[in-house]
């Protein structure tokens, strides 16, 4: 019966998938970022390395410069693959970093209900209710500038959501037989989350990350823009573009490309989302009354 | 309804207490403070004892919070570190500017997003859903700063047709001027706030017309269009109506990247210059007031609410 | 025999969802006539619900509905317009649903939704319109009508909502009210109102009342006919006593035994059917019920069976007729014994 389910869920999912025209394109496009973004340090071109004579070159799919070179004549293909892995980097560890915050209290709060749960959703408004740029700026002050002071900036102010998300779902599944045997047979908090509640509450954990994945890599792409993120002579999609807004007359490609970029994996991220979306809850997709 | 208005109130004021009691010891915990912008180390330890004698610091704690809250209250926030200006008189300036930008463009998406997601969400699986649900996806992939970038290419850079920079060119204040520098950034954050919104009001009109209510009316007889306007409207509005609310805080904070991008005199470029100058009452009177403001809208928005539906109202929950 | 108000012949509901065919309804033949009470009886995904909303047009956009015949007072259902037909719901036929709670729209106070109704059939406005809500609200049964007609919908109970929701419908003069599983939602003495208020409505206003219920025994006292559906198929057909008393169909005797004494049928005893209905995205090409059957041989499951006709409009398809079911039932049960007997209770 559970086995059933399961099934019909997957293939509920996959349909929605393949029925999407524009997720199996961005999502196989996304694959392919990754994975080239991976791959990177493999290729032997050095990405810092500035060829004085070819300096704003237009890509140019047959020269050596596929996607042209920056002001300093360095290779912008490997300057964009490169600027890839940071924003990718930056996104996925703030996206686990806020995940296992909302995780944590989400469960606590959900599980023990009362003051606690009180005090914690309280707080949760609180953070909620300062506009979140502002937030990120003011704590970014606090932090030496530097790739883990991003990745903590974004990760420890952006779990509020999840928090709510786990904490409903907790609330839920707290009622149910197992988890109140469970309970009742005196296991300990910490093993029913880990062994019931969160197994349990995994559809919506999933689909809340790929959400909170998109807007990291959003987030730090604008601090970077805007020179409070990450600082030189890392680069970032976002703080390419910074640098693309000096030469924009000239060389747009140079603001094309990581923003193309930017557009495509958040998409691409997005539409993951919804997929997994009608994975967690089929009635999303269908939808029909009889 | 005064006595609904007094109970929000009675949560909101302990709120906007808590976050000015953050506020203040964030500008406390900060590695450099007004303390050290006024002194040098070369001073005596008189001297600095007197300096801080004459603003209070040496004061305990609590005086200097009760001290600062009055302070605030009466919208003084103090002086920059750097430039040491009247941060109030500086923002009664820049705060008009933003609010002037923010709210046309805020108003046009909210319309557009009512009107394309009443027509996406009841035309639900429609090719008209697949086009307007396609953008709003594709919009809210979109950075905004990327936007205003190819913006400015096109009609900055290439076709010369608008001017980028500002709020309007030196010299020149005219009206049209002005209305030539603001058409560009009010073109991004129209976009910009739009995909949001028209979501919302999509998915929020597919639940309403998925409801038992609409059948129950189609049972009766009544028209497709009628449904629409005398139920589903009514539904869905409510909900987006208390977004308005929600939208306050944006009248400050909105627009801090368009502005910086277009170097529009607003609230976005001083507070990033803050940020970057590490000048903390300025970043922290702009964290407290939209904080506030954040909070007094949500108030609006609970308001809104009760006004909209009977349930809220009567306090049924 | 009374005017035939509704004529049905040969329905076909089918619905598409993602490539998959769901055939909800396949092939009903059904007539209610003048001042009926007539019981359309079957387990959730019978297809009762979709008749009666098939004929009604209130089918989503995903569904496909054929007929050789439907006929209401005189009036050709399938030759209509979309705006003809809008205007016969809710006109000449209304009908009720499952949920009181969620039937009506939270924001428009129960005059509003009654003006509504009132001006678009009746043509009644102003003071006019609020008289006979006033009117239709206590002839429900609602208590202080003026006042209640400015409140929402939330400071309604759920049987007084469904009160409200049979006053729109009374609002309307209609020759036929279908209810759709009203009680369902309903404490059990407030099913029971409701329940009697249907009743006493169509003998005070001589309307037709078509009654959609899994629960044989809640209608036994109501109704003066009765069709039982399963899997999308009429399985028996007649008078409410012979249903009762003699019902030929093994389906209709499952039920019975599922239901809690009617009319003291079958003293006490509670008998589940074994099995859950039939998928209807794949319908077997036999009987629906013969899985589940007790009487079920290899025929069953290979070809639709017929319906026996049993006198007058009275009939069920079944390959056995009732009294060969008799004799089976009487054989199997001398065989067992009386162990089989409590085994069966146990189960």
């Amino acid at each position: 019966m559970e086995n059933e389910k399961h099934w019909t869920r997957r293939s509920a999912a996959w349909l929605a998938f393949k029925r999407d025209k524009s997720a199996i394109i961005t999502v196989t496009l996304l694959f392919i970022i990754i994975i080239a973004c991976l791959i990177a340090p493999l290729i032997p071109i050095d990405p810092d390395e500035p060829d004085l004579l070819n300096r704003l070159a237009p890509p140019d799919f047959s020269s050596e410069h596929i996607f042209g070179t920056d002001e300093m004549g360095r290779d912008y293909f490997m300057r964009v693959l490169y600027g890839g892995r940071v924003s990718l980097l930056v996104g996925v560890l703030a996206m686990l970093t806020s995940l296992a915050i909302g995780i944590i209290v989400g469960t606590v709060s959900g599980l023990a209900g009362g003051i606690v749960d009180a005090i914690l959703m309280r707080a949760v408004d609180i953070l909620s209710s300062i506009p979140w740029m502002v937030l990120v700026m003011v704590v970014s002050i606090f932090f030496k500038p530097g790739l883990t002071s991003i990745i903590l900036v974004i990760g420890l102010f952006s779990w509020m959501e999840i928090a709510r998300l786990v904490r409903n779902e907790t609330q839920t599944i707290k009622e149910r037989d197992f988890v109140q045997y469970a309970r009742l047979c005196g296991v300990s908090p910490a093993l029913v989350i880990a062994r019931h509640i969160i197994p349990a509450a995994l559809p919506t954990i999933i689909t809340a990350s790929t959400t909170s994945l998109a807007s990291a890599i959003m987030t730090e792409s604008a601090l970077s823009f805007l020179g409070v993120g990450v600082q030189q002579p890392m680069s970032s999609w976002g703080s390419l573009l910074n640098s693309a807004q000096g030469t924009m007359a000239t060389s747009i490609y140079m603001a094309i490309i990581p923003g193309l970029l930017i557009v495509i994996v958040i998409f691409a991220f997005n539409k993951v989302g919804n997929i997994l979306r009608v994975f967690a809850n089929p009635q999303v997709m269908s939808g029909e009354r009889s | 309804m005064a006595k609904f208005i007094l109970r929000r109130l009675a949560v909101a004021v302990p709120i906007v207490l808590l976050i000015s009691i953050i506020v203040f010891a964030l500008m406390r915990a900060a590695p450099y403070d007004a303390v050290d912008a006024m002194t040098t180390p070369r001073m005596s330890e008189e001297t600095i004892a007197a300096i801080k004698a004459k603003y209070g610091y040496d004061q305990p704690v609590y005086v200097q919070y009760f001290g600062w809250l009055e302070d605030v209250l009466q919208f003084n926030f103090g002086n920059s570190i750097v430039t040491k200006q009247p941060i109030a008189q500086q923002l009664s300036v820049l705060i008009p500017h933003t609010m002037m930008l923010v709210l046309p463009s805020y108003l046009t998406a909210y319309i557009l997003a009512i009107v394309l997601g009443l027509i996406a969400g009841s035309h639900r699986g429609g090719k008209l859903d697949h086009i307007i649900d396609g953008i709003a996806s594709v919009l809210i992939a979109v950075p905004t700063f990327w936007l205003a970038m190819l913006l400015i290419f096109v009609f900055g850079y290439t076709l010369r047709a608008l001017p980028f920079i500002g709020m309007q060119t030196v010299g020149d204040g005219s009206p049209l001027d002005i209305l030539r520098h603001f058409t560009l950034p009010y073109i991004t954050l129209t976009i910009a706030f739009l995909p949001d919104n028209l979501r919302y009001v999509r998915s929020s009109t597919i639940t309403q017309t998925t409801q038992d209510y609409v059948q129950v009316q189609e049972a009766f007889g009544a028209k497709k269009v009628e449904i629409m306007f005398k139920h589903i409207c009514r539904n869905v509005l409510g909900p987006v109506l208390t977004r308005l609310g929600m939208a306050v805080p944006l009248l400050v904070t909105g627009a801090i990247i368009t502005e910086s991008i277009f170097s529009w005199p607003g609230v976005g470029p001083y507070f990033i210059n803050a940020i970057k100058g590490l000048d903390y009452p300025i970043v922290m009177a702009i964290l407290l007031l939209s904080s506030t403001l954040t909070i007094l809208g949500n108030l609006l928005a609970d308001v809104l609410c009760a006004i909209a539906d009977p349930r809220i109202r009567q306090g049924v929950r | 025999m009374a005017e035939t108000i509704l004529h049905v012949k040969n329905l076909h509901t089918t619905f598409f969802s993602h490539h998959k065919k769901i055939e909800a309804i396949r092939g009903v033949d059904l007539d209610v006539y003048d001042g009926d009470f007539l019981a359309v009886v079957g387990e959730s995904g019978s297809g009762k619900s979709v008749t009666m909303k098939s004929v009604m047009g209130l089918l989503p956009k995903n569904a496909e509905c054929t007929a050789d015949e439907l006929v209401f007072d005189g009036k050709d259902l399938l030759k209509m317009s979309e705006k003809e037909r809008r205007q016969m719901c809710g006109g000449q036929i209304a009908m009720i649903f499952q949920d009181p709670m969620t039937s009506l729209d939270p924001l428009q106070t129960i005059g509003f939704h009654l003006r509504e109704v009132l001006k678009r059939h009746r043509g009644l406005r102003g003071k006019e319109a609020d008289a006979e809500a006033i009117r239709v609200l206590a002839q429900v049964g609602i208590p202080s009508p003026e006042q209640r007609l400015n409140e929402y919908p939330h400071e309604f109970s759920g049987g007084m909502r469904q009160r409200v929701l049979i006053a729109m419908a009374l609002s309307c003069q209609p020759k036929l009210l279908i209810a759709d599983e009203p009680t369902t939602a309903l404490d059990v003495t407030i099913q029971a109102q409701i329940l009697e208020l249907l009743h006493r409505l169509r003998d005070e206003l001589g309307m037709s009342v078509v009654l959609i219920t899994h629960d044989l025994g809640v209608v036994a006292n109501l109704c003066n006919r009765v069709a039982v559906m399963y899997g999308g198929l009429i399985m028996e057909q007649g008078e409410v006593d012979d249903i009762y008393y003699r019902p030929q169909h093994p389906y209709t005797r499952a039920l019975l035994g599922a239901v809690p004494n009617p009319k003291g049928h079958r003293e006490g005893r509670l008998v589940a059917i074994p099995g859950s209905a039939p998928s209807l995205a794949n319908p077997p090409a036999g009987c629906p019920f013969s899985p589940r059957c007790d009487f079920a041989h290899e025929a069953c499951s290979q070809a639709m069976p017929e319906f026996i006709a049993y006198g007058g409009e009275r009939r069920a398809r079944c390959t056995l007729t009732g009294a060969e079911l008799d004799a089976k039932e009487a054989a199997a049960n001398a065989e067992a014994g009386k162990t089989s007997t409590e085994v069966k209770e146990l189960a």
